[in-house]
């Protein structure tokens, strides 16, 4: 079967696995968010009836009907992009999670391209430049930077520039009063507002990518098609490009894909610390504040994301490296 | 395609050992040692990065150690007058909080926790990550496209927000069962790229060889493809043991995992709520466990880079011919034993 066909048809399958994983955790998990709630409701003395109702609205789950009734209830929920009643903020988790998504996949993606070509960069020179002094250095610095989890360069960013030089603001994604239209006030707000989050989630990527980068290339200079290029007298730049780069580049493009998971996984951390209002924070506030429709709803929603970040780049990685739609391996 | 497999071979045993039959079990023990300890020790040691990396580690060690046998104070508040700062009174090296806890107290009392479910989270997650990737590497056709699936469906789940709901529903306060629930799809990631790496050896002549010669699939698997992707497995176990600090630390940190007891990430979310962000006074309060959390992966990820010289056979060999203590029956046994 075409590999495109194949990638595509994969999407709603892995949504369905996901938001059946979801509804298992809801519903199944031993002591699960909707028993415990259910049990508090009646200690306090709400007959029954009213807590099933209630239970009802705010996840789109009737206690009393079969499981399976419940799942498929979910399910058709779902795909009316029905997520619930958010008990905390008291408004649709669809509108929550609408309003926070664009934040969280901004931090991700500007905070992730500008990691990789960074490291790239860094990389490419330390591999270039093997066993030189800027070579020793940067490799020190990129094992360093690698042993800081990002949340501290976040706490460490937040405590010199936010709090003690007060350059930067320390939480929310735009200034107050300032107006959601395309203006320069407005986009300057959010660059300043992003600028100390994106920094600290790029900053401790960056060594190991570097590194990596540094690995393939080193390894890709050795290749003898790298001399042969030398020997047919292409330019520099033409090898640096073409031959080394490209093929150095390529494997770190498959780890991407999985670091686009760690790292829009991480943003929950990320976004607590700035306050920064995305998918991450709500998810956390949601945890708090025992608003578990909100916070099955966020959990659903990043993965969701996540499904289609991976699918996108799956699809760039097909026109990088024709290999991939090459078929299946022999069965031994 | 696939050919005649696992059928046991009679007669004569092609893949058996001369030496195993020659040799005393002392001189077996022996050369085990030499083999799996002494040398690989020799080369490591030799690394500078590797030294410095086993030197933080002991110190952790060490601290587990203390903290087992109760040889420091256990951290309690008002032990101590507040906020006394670094090295100022040598009875508390590393300051006081605000409470009046002892810092040097708090950052021990948790290390054999931590250490534990590093340990754990970083076994669980490799282990479970070579198997799969192994045999879905090695057998390909339906149980590669089965596995596959499976790890493509937990590669589609972003680690931290799954760990933070099954963290609401399990309540995980045994080090062991943490380790375990912060890596529960950490393994899918690692599995898919050592099955890249195998797909790439399955190919290789003495994989064909030791097939035809009908070498089952699981001595195949342990003695062609696994020393092989050692290297490579060791570093990640590295990786997926600092993996497991930072996701700890951070979810401590922002206060989504149940805890009893202070740890580090629980120290750091204390001095960051109760006003290390806002005065300098208490920045040690804040430094201290991002200190420690920082050293611990550090040294590991130094051994990581060190590691890649045990596992390099031609750089062991090298290794080992040199170091004038070996005698020469020894190296006669050696050379033997590579042809």
């Amino acid at each position: 079967m075409n590999y495109y066909l194949k990638r595509t048809a994969q999407i709603p399958l892995t949504i369905l696995a996901v938001a059946t994983l979801t509804f298992g955790l809801i519903r199944l998990l031993p002591g699960g968010p909707f028993t415990q709630l259910r049990l508090e409701l009646l200690q306090q003395g709400i007959p029954a009836d009213q807590v099933d109702a209630r239970i009802e609205t705010l996840q789109n789950i009737r206690p009393d009907a079969p499981l399976w009734q419940q799942y498929l209830d979910y399910l058709i929920g779902i795909t009316q992009l029905d997520f619930g009643q958010s008990i905390s903020l008291n408004q649709p988790v669809a509108e929550v999670v609408a309003q926070a998504l664009p934040w969280t996949v901004f931090l991700v993606v500007v905070s992730t391209v500008l990691m990789f070509i960074i490291g790239v960069l860094i990389g490419a020179l330390q591999a270039y430049w093997e066993g030189s002094k800027f070579d020793q250095i940067t490799s020190g610095g990129s094992i360093f930077l690698m042993s800081v989890p990002y949340y501290i360069f976040a706490v460490i960013f937040l405590f010199v520039l936010g709090y003690q030089l007060s350059l930067f603001p320390t939480g929310n994604a735009v200034a107050r009063g300032v107006e959601n239209t395309v203006s320069l006030a407005y986009i300057s707000s959010v660059l300043h507002h992003a600028a100390l989050p994106i920094i600290a989630f790029t900053i401790s990527g960056i060594g190991s990518t570097a590194l990596n980068m540094r690995g393939n290339g080193i390894q890709v200079l050795g290749e003898e098609y790298v001399e042969v290029a030398r020997l047919r007298g292409l330019s520099n730049n033409r090898i640096a490009t073409r031959y080394v780069a490209r093929n150095a580049i390529l494997p770190m493009y498959t780890s991407l894909l999985l670091l686009i998971g760690f790292r829009l996984g991480g943003t929950v951390v990320l976004e607590e610390i700035f306050s920064y209002p995305g998918l991450g924070n709500y998810m956390i506030q949601a945890v708090k504040a025992n608003d578990y429709p909100l916070m099955m709803g966020c959990f659903l929603v990043i993965t969701t994301t996540l499904v289609v970040a991976v699918y996108i780049a799956d699809l760039t990685y097909g026109l990088i490296d024709p290999r991939i739609s090459a078929g299946d391996s022999d069965e031994y | 395609m696939s050919t005649e497999r696992d059928t046991p071979s009679e007669g004569i045993d092609w893949r058996s050992e001369t030496t195993d039959i020659e040799m005393s079990r002392r001189d077996q023990l022996r050369e085990l040692y030499e083999q799996k300890l002494y040398a690989p020790a020799v080369v490591a040691w030799s690394d500078r990065r590797t030294r410095l990396g086993i030197f933080i580690l002991s110190v952790y060690v060490f601290m587990a150690i203390v903290e087992v046998f109760g040889l420091w104070r256990d951290p309690s508040p008002n032990q101590a007058e507040r906020f006394i700062r670094p090295f100022e009174n040598l009875q508390y090296p590393l300051g006081t909080t605000q409470s009046g806890i002892d810092l040097l107290a708090l950052i021990i009392e948790s290390t054999p926790f931590i250490l534990l479910m590093v340990l754990t989270g970083g076994v669980w997650a490799t282990s479970l990550a070579v198997m799969v990737g192994t045999i879905s590497g090695y057998k390909g056709g339906t149980v590669d496209t089965v596995i596959t699936s499976i790890s493509d469906f937990f590669m589609a789940i972003p680690g931290l927000p799954l760990v933070i709901v099954l963290a609401i529903a399990l309540s995980p306060e045994n080090p062991i069962l943490l380790g375990i629930v912060l890596t529960i799809n950490y393994w899918a990631g690692l599995g898919r790229s050592i099955r890249s790496q195998v797909l790439s050896i399955r190919q290789q002549d003495y994989i064909e060889a030791s097939r035809t010669m009908g070498t089952g699939t699981g001595r195949i698997i342990r003695k062609d493809i696994l020393p092989n992707i050692m290297p490579y497995v060791m570093v990640n176990f590295v990786l997926a043991a600092r993996y497991t600090i930072f996701a700890s630390v951070g979810l401590y940190f922002i206060g989504v995992l149940p805890y009893s007891g202070q740890n580090w990430g629980v120290t750091l979310n204390n001095a960051y709520h109760q006003g290390g962000l806002f005065t300098m006074q208490a920045f040690h309060w804040l430094l201290v466990p991002i200190i420690a959390i920082v050293g611990l992966a550090f040294g590991l990820i130094l051994v990581s880079q060190g590691m890649d010289r045990i596992f390099n056979p031609r750089v062991r060999t090298r290794m080992t011919g040199e170091s004038e203590s070996e005698t020469v029956t020894e190296d006669e046994t050696s050379t033997t034993e590579m042809l």
